[in-house]
Order: structure tokens, then C-alpha cells, then sequence
């Protein structure tokens, strides 16, 4: 892995008077944040309002600044950033700034169609964990040919919506019209190529917007296009090397994990920007008249494979939640900080106004299975305690296999926790997945054990069919 | 245009370095820099004449391939045993090998691509209603079940997992178990994977008798596990099988449990398995367990130095894949594109040894392999120009 700018090679550039306005103790102790990228530069406001630190704020900006460079578009809070990428592997830190999702919309469809698709976009969400999972943008594409009616449609989006947008057209002219009539929302071109570099770049330089770089299949020629357009003043740039699927998956897959390791690995500078996917371009093997979910299912396995593959953008068709689900899901998994902590603290939750005759259920302190319990009760809207026992962060199936949850374990939880003077009764509802321990736990506890469904989306139902009182 | 003009310039584009280049700045910190960036400099010798105009033509860079150095391979290890081999299989399989981090094919393509094991259980079990549809017929005979995923869905290998055995269902004998085990080998001629049910006082005697009975067919005994490992270690020697190491996300445990197995056995006897977490649901940690085996192994940790299976099947944990909510879209297509993707995730991660269900996972996991095994040139104009086609709307 690259070598990351150290505490000591951050500190002799912070002005070092311990000022305490970034709200660290000290200067050396923001330079320890700043190295794990922790804290931004800007908390530093000295370095920005007082002129003497001027020179030592850009050498800085310089030292700290990502092996992929970070590129922002779109504007106002639903602005996105990309890249600032800072290893290759999650483990050596952590990945930012998850795999934007833009959803296509071509500039050829009717008004009515046009909103519909707009609002589809935007309204695409799923309650995961304590968050909604959402989309990122929009990909408005230039299917007509014609840049003035492509002008025209990208000034109907941004009356639509303020969601960021992408402009899509190999065609200079198209780009042109287009960016004339929204540059002020920021947009993203897509793209420059080996054949139009020149007037692309020109139009992204004039408007100061981000610009794609799309050579497929190359990367010599992918690095000069890189280079050329840096050379024009562009530093706003996004890389595309192509997506294929199928008997093509290899080669894309090979291409992008080239080039993030060179950027991160081998300090390759040239090629230090965000990636760009297009898992649509599986679209191009639909036939009329086949079923459109075999196209979707290979877009799936296209974005999927980018996503772990180090694409920082991906560019979509399928708006369908199947398709879009498990891939906002892997997204979440892959960008989730690998050191933040697997468990919860053990003990004892009230839920609602759960009282001494309320039942008493026990789960794992796995943080995941604590969150969708939690989830899962409260959406059920039930008065319960919930016992939250220590398998050293597992989930209950893995916990039972990996003897992290045994019966001794859950009457330990039991006593230490109090949960004898908390309620009248001595009834212990156990998760489906821990029935096999459920006799043992009897056994141990001196508690009856009910075992209760083997996924917690059942307990809403579960409690209020008052199923752990049936004899 | 003046020095002082062009010097202007140099140093709005490149701030220090500019600096460095032109005054020859040598301080021990812009130093540790120029080693940190090299690629800077050369970038600023290029560019630095055509950035004061427009470029007329293309800059070249030469982009170089970024090989790593891995000091080690992962272990080769045989599943299964034909004739000649001592056994009675059509063939056998061969996982792990690789000399590189997974999928890195410039630097070396995978030794032996991953193979996948269909699940068999040995009773009835409750399945996912998409899962049940296609094993319905078979679900009381394992051998049936056997020949149906070998014939019909095509895996590589089948996982017998004599879940019967435990004391809390049926509590099957190990010479009972053995039947069904011999019942099997006969259905089919692919090699064959044992697995115990996960009861502490079953596992030892049952895999103990699985090592007698499958003598000279080199099976895969599933699992030892760092509370239940001396019996079945013992037995893999005796009888020269072949045993999953099973730990429970926790990489100094795996690292533990094999230290202990290479008492009894050679490397080429030992796959390893982290746990498989279901996407949504803690996939993230299987994920980054087996990214760090495998670099591990292949940078010289000869306790990490395994080929990886995954209990895939496992993706059904999650409930976004089984949930009867039309809302979320037909769950016929929501449960096996989960098992893809979790699959396909620790695929990229570096797994070799998929346990699988659904029979289009199944074959969408061998079609993925098959396309990523190896680059294929492709000519510019093959990839189609995504900004212009028109596409099904609103399907």
C-alpha cells in the first residue's frame, strides 16, 4: 500500500500554537487525526484565515491530499463527491465516499415520461439498518442526437429536480448545447475521447466542470487522454476504461483493478482519479421481445462486480428494487469503516413502557442482529425488554456454532443484568436460530424458554399473538 | 513569454513541486514527498511546455502495470480420487495454487479456477419457498438430491451434510450416517464433501466414521472447528482426507485452528473457511477475512497459505431475500440474485470453494467464473456507445 502522509510529517505544517479551534487538544493531536483522515484540514482554520501559513497550508494540502483525487458535482446538499479514495484493500483503512448510483434518463422521452422517470429516480429508498438507502444522481442521455433538444431536456431536469446531474453524449455538439444551459447546476460531461478531446476539453475548461475521460479497453491510451486534458487545466477528472459483461467481465474487472493499484499501490499519478462504470452498457445485448429481466440480472452482476472493483460511480438502467437492493446493500457492507465496532454493549433495553408482566427476549450484541431486533421492534410498536447478551460480537447463528452463545452464557446475562427483579414472570423467548441451545439454557437459567421466530421480522406478530404465555 | 511568466504558471499548476523543479528546493520533508509521488515530477516535465498553450495533440503517458511481489503460492489441494488415484470418482478437483491476489490477472490468472459444491442434506429441511421449488421431489432422498445437482445444475461437487445426526433431530448413528454416505457415492461419480450437523458431541464420531468409509475417495471433511478438531484430524490422517478448517471471523483464530491441524496433516490436506455472512448482514467482514488470507498467504504466512471455501448458502440468512413483500419485487428473482452477489463479493475477495443452492446461482457463479478467468482483447469499437441506444423504458 501507499505510504500515507505520518502525524510527524503533518505536524511542522499546522501552525503549532495548540489554538484548540479545530477542538482538539493540540496541534499534534490533530495531526494524528489528520493522518488517519479522521478530521478535515479545513477544521484548521487558522491555516486558512492567517496569510504566514499560507505556504505551509498548500504543502499541505499537497502531503494529505488522496492517491485518488476527490471530484465533486452538482450543487447545494445533494452535491457529490467521489474518489478521495486513500488504499486499495477496506482493511488497510477504510473506503470514502461510497459508489455514487446515477439512474439513466434519456433526453428522447415524453414530458409525462420524462417526470415519472425523474420522480422514480428520487423516490427509490429502503429502510436498512436505521438508514434509507437512496440513489445518488441522474444520467440524462443523449438518445435524440439533437443538441438542441438535449439543451432543452437537461434544462427540464434541473426544473425537476436538484439531484446531481451527468450529461452523456460522445457527441461535442450535444455537450456543448447542454452545458451552455446548465453549467451553473455543475454538471458532470461525460465524455472526452481519444477523438474529441480537444473541443470536450475546451467546453469543460470554459464552465469549470468535471469532465470523464472514456477510453475502453486501453490504458496507455487512457493515461494520455488523463494527462492531455491536466495539461488544458482540467483537474476535475473522472476515468472510464470501458465496461463489458459477460466474456468481457474479465477484462473490465482486470482494467479498473490495474488502475486503482496503480494510483494507490504504485503512487501512479497520471491516473490518480475517481473511476467510472456503466454497467447500462449491458442494455446493448437486449433484443426487443426477450424478457428484460435476464438484461437486468446481468447489469446486477456488472455494477456488483464494479462496486467491489473500485468503481466510484456507477451508471444504471434498472430502477427495479430487486436489481437495486442487493447492490446498495453491498455498497453499504463494502464502505462500512472495517474498524468501527462489530458489537454493541451487552445488558438490558426497555422497549415502549415494557413493564414487570412484559415479556423478555434475548438476542446477541453482533451489532447488525442488535439493529434489526431493535428495527424490528420498534416498527412493531410492542412493550418488551430485550436482553442483549455478549457473544463477543457474532450473530446468533455463528454464536451458537462458534460456542460464543451458550445456555451458561444467556443465565450469566441473566443474573448480571438483573433481569429477575425487572419482571414477575420467568419466561426467556430465544431466537429461532437458537433453539438448539434452548433446553440447556432451561437447564442453567432455571427459566422456561419459548423459542421464538427464526428471523426477528416475525416478532411484532410473534408478541402480539401472545404466543411466549401459550403453555 | 518571460521566465518570470512561465514560472508564474508552472506554479499555479503544480504549487511545490513547480517550486522544486525550478529552484531545486532540497529540504528533508519535500524530499520525502518527491518519494512519495514520484509520478508528480514526471508529470510536470511533460506537461510543463504544452500547459502554456493548448495542446495540439495528445500527450502520451505510458501507463505500467502495477505487479506486486508475492513472496509464496497458496497450497494446491485434490479433492476427490478416481480409479487410478485410489478412489472411485469420474474426477477429481483441484482448488487454490494462486500466485497473485484474486482476480488480478495481469499479473497471473487464477491457478485453478473455484469450483462449486451443491448442498445435500440428509433429512428434510426448511428452505426458502425459491429454494424448495427445485428440490422439492428429492428432499427426502439424498441420493436423488445428489444426482439432480449434479445432472441438472451442473455443480462440480456435492456437500453431503448429515444434519440428521444431531441429538436434537434424529439423532442418526455414525453407521447410519455411513449408509447414506455409500448411497451417495453410488448416485454419483463427481467428488464428495462431507459435513457434520454442528453437534459438539456428533461431529468427531460421525466424521470420524465419514474419513473410514470414504477411504481412498480423498473427501473433504466439514468441519473441524477449534472445539471439536483431534478426532477428525486424526481420522484425515489415517485415512487421507482432506479437512475444512472453520472458524468463526476471527483471523488468529484461523491462524490457531490450522497450527493445530498441521500436527496431524500435510498442507495439501487443509481449506479454510471464515464464516460466510449474508449480504446486508455482515457480508463486509467475510469479505475483508478472506482478502487478508489471501494476501497473507501469498506474503509468506505459512498458516494462511489455504485455498478458501465459503458456506454460500448462507446468503438466505438475509431476509430481503425470502420475504413474501411484492413491494421489494418476485422473490423467485430477489433470493438467487442474493446468493449471486454474496457469492460473487467473496468471488472477488479470493474464494475458491462455493456451497451453493439455488440452482441459478449455481449457474450464474460458473458463468462468472468462465467470463473473469481470463482477458480477452476487445477491439474499441466492441463496446457500444451506452449514451445514444434507446432502451426499454419503464420495464
Amino acid at each position: 500500500m501507499a505510504k500515507l502522509a505520518g502525524p510527524l510529517e503533518i505536524y511542522p505544517l499546522l501552525p503549532g500554537t495548540n489554538c484548540k479551534v479545530c477542538g482538539e487538544a493540540n496541534c499534534m493531536a490533530f495531526a494524528t487525526k489528520m493522518a488517519e483522515y479522521t478530521v478535515k484540514l479545513r477544521d484548521c482554520t487558522p491555516l486558512y484565515e492567517e496569510e504566514q501559513y499560507a505556504k505551509k497550508r498548500v504543502k499541505l494540502e499537497e502531503l494529505i491530499r488522496p492517491p485518488v483525487r476527490e471530484v465533486t458535482f452538482g450543487t447545494g446538499e445533494k452535491a457529490v463527491s467521489i474518489g478521495g479514495k486513500l488504499v486499495l484493500y477496506r482493511h488497510d483503512l477504510r473506503y470514502t465516499n461510497p459508489t455514487a448510483f446515477f439512474i439513466d434518463i434519456s433526453d428522447a422521452l415524453d414530458a409525462d415520461a420524462f417526470a415519472k422517470r425523474v420522480r422514480d429516480i428520487e423516490e427509490w429508498t429502503y429502510v436498512y439498518i436505521g438508514q434509507n438507502l437512496r440513489l445518488d444522481g441522474i444520467a440524462l442521455r443523449g438518445v435524440s442526437k439533437d443538441p438542441q433538444t438535449f439543451a432543452k431536456a437537461a434544462k427540464k431536469l434541473v426544473e425537476l429536480t436538484d439531484w446531481p446531474i451527468m450529461l452523456c453524449s460522445l457527441d461535442p455538439k450535444m455537450l456543448s448545447a447542454a452545458a451552455n444551459a446548465i453549467a451553473d447546476k455543475k454538471p458532470l460531461l461525460y465524455a472526452a475521447t481519444l477523438d474529441t478531446w480537444s473541443e470536450v476539453g475546451e467546453i469543460a475548461a470554459k464552465h469549470g466542470l468535471p469532465l470523464v475521460a472514456y477510453v475502453p479497453g486501453n490504458l496507455n491510451d487512457l493515461a494520455s487522454l488523463a494527462n492531455t486534458l491536466q495539461a488544458m487545466g482540467i483537474h476535475d477528472i473522472v476515468l472510464d476504461p470501458g465496461t463489458l459483461s459477460r466474456s468481457g467481465l474479465g477484462t473490465t474487472i482486470d482494467c479498473f483493478t490495474q488502475l486503482r493499484r496503480a494510483a494507490t499501490v504504485k503512487d501512479n499519478d497520471v491516473i490518480g482519479y475517481p473511476l467510472l462504470s456503466t454497467p447500462i452498457s449491458v442494455w446493448a445485448d437486449y433484443r426487443e421481445g426477450e424478457a428484460p429481466e435476464l438484461t437486468k440480472w446481468d447489469e446486477v452482476l456488472t455494477a456488483a462486480s464494479m462496486i467491489v472493483r473500485y468503481s466510484d460511480i456507477v451508471v444504471l438502467h434498472s430502477l427495479d428494487m430487486w436489481t437495486n437492493l442487493p447492490l446498495t446493500f453491498l455498497r453499504s457492507n463494502l464502505y462500512t469503516d472495517p474498524v468501527k465496532p462489530v458489537a454493541v454493549e451487552p445488558g438490558l433495553v426497555k422497549f415502549g413502557d415494557a413493564t414487570s408482566d412484559s415479556p423478555v427476549m434475548y438476542t446477541t450484541n453482533f451489532a447488525l442482529t442488535y439493529f434489526t431486533v431493535e428495527s424490528d421492534i420498534k416498527q412493531g410498536n410492542v412493550d418488551t425488554w430485550l436482553l442483549v447478551v455478549d457473544t463477543e460480537g457474532m450473530s446468533v447463528q455463528s454464536a451458537v456454532a462458534g460456542r460464543k452463545l451458550t445456555a451458561d452464557k444467556v443465565a450469566e446475562a441473566i443474573q448480571e443484568y438483573d433481569v429477575e427483579e425487572k419482571v414477575n414472570h420467568r419466561i426467556l423467548i430465544s431466537p429461532g436460530m437458537a433453539a438448539r441451545i434452548s433446553g440447556e439454557t432451561e437447564e442453567s437459567s432455571g427459566w422456561t424458554v419459548k423459542v421464538g421466530p427464526r428471523d426477528s421480522s416475525g416478532i411484532p406478530k410473534y408478541l402480539q399473538e401472545k404466543k411466549w404465555q401459550e403453555e | 513569454m518571460t521566465e518570470q511568466e512561465k514560472k508564474t504558471t508552472l506554479d499555479e499548476m503544480f504549487g511545490e513541486f513547480a517550486e522544486l523543479v525550478l529552484e531545486n528546493v532540497t529540504i528533508e520533508l519535500d524530499e520525502l514527498k518527491i518519494a512519495l509521488r514520484p509520478m508528480i515530477q514526471q508529470v510536470a516535465a511533460q506537461v510543463a511546455k504544452p500547459a502554456l498553450s493548448l495542446p495540439k495533440s495528445l500527450i502520451p503517458a505510458k501507463f505500467e502495470p502495477p505487479f506486486g511481489d508475492y513472496s509464496t503460492k497458496i497450497h494446491e489441494v485434490t479433492i476427490g480420487a478416481t480409479k487410478g488415484e485410489g478412489g472411485t470418482r469420474s474426477n477429481s478437483v483441484t482448488i487454490g495454487g494462486h500466485e497473485a491476489p484474486a482476480w488480478d490477472l495481469f499479473q497471473s490468472p487464477p491457478k485453478h479456477p473455484p469450483i462449486i459444491a451443491a448442498d445435500v442434506f440428509d433429512m428434510k429441511i426448511s428452505l426458502a419457498k425459491a429454494v424448495k421449488t427445485h428440490y422439492k421431489e428429492v428432499m427426502e432422498d439424498p441420493a436423488e438430491w445428489a444426482k439432480l445437482c449434479v445432472n441438472k445444475f451442473g455443480a462440480d461437487v456435492i456437500t453431503l451434510h448429515l444434519i440428521s445426526t444431531d441429538r436434537q433431530l434424529k439423532d442418526t448413528s455414525p453407521n447410519e450416517a455411513a449408509k447414506t454416505i455409500e448411497e451417495v457415492l453410488q448416485a454419483v461419480k463427481v467428488p464428495l464433501l462431507i459435513g457434520s450437523a454442528g453437534d459438539p458431541e456428533k461431529d468427531g464420531p460421525v466424521l470420524v466414521k465419514a474419513a473410514e468409509v470414504c477411504e481412498g475417495e480423498r473427501t473433504l471433511l466439514c468441519s473441524a472447528t477449534v472445539d471439536v478438531y483431534e478426532p477428525i484430524a486424526e481420522a484425515a490422517k489415517k485415512h487421507d482426507q482432506v479437512v475444512l478448517s472453520w472458524t468463526s471471523l476471527d483471523i488468529n483464530q484461523q491462524k490457531e485452528l490450522n497450527r493445530r491441524l498441521i500436527d496431524w496433516l500435510r498442507p495439501e490436506q487443509i481449506v479454510i473457511d471464515p464464516t460466510t455472512a449474508a449480504l446486508g448482514y455482515g457480508l463486509e467482514y467475510a469479505f475483508t477475512m478472506m482478502q487478508r488470507m489471501r494476501l497473507a498467504g501469498l506474503l509468506g504466512d505459512s498458516e494462511l497459505q489455504y485455498p478458501i471455501s465459503s458456506g454460500t448458502t448462507n446468503a438466505w440468512a438475509a431476509r430481503e431475500a425470502w420475504l413474501k413483500d411484492e413491494s421489494l419485487g418476485p422473490r423467485e428473482l430477489r433470493g438467487p440474485i442474493w446468493e449471486s452477489v454474496t457469492a460473487l463479493a467473496l468471488l472477488l475477495a479470493g474464494n475458491d470453494l462455493f456451497m451453493m443452492m439455488h440452482p441459478a446461482a449455481i449457474k450464474t457463479v460458473h458463468d462468472l467464473i468462465d467470463w473473469m478467468k481470463e482477458r480477452k482483447p476487445v477491439k474499441a469499437d466492441d463496446y457500444p456507445d451506452w449514451t445514444a441506444m434507446a432502451l426499454p423504458e419503464g420495464v
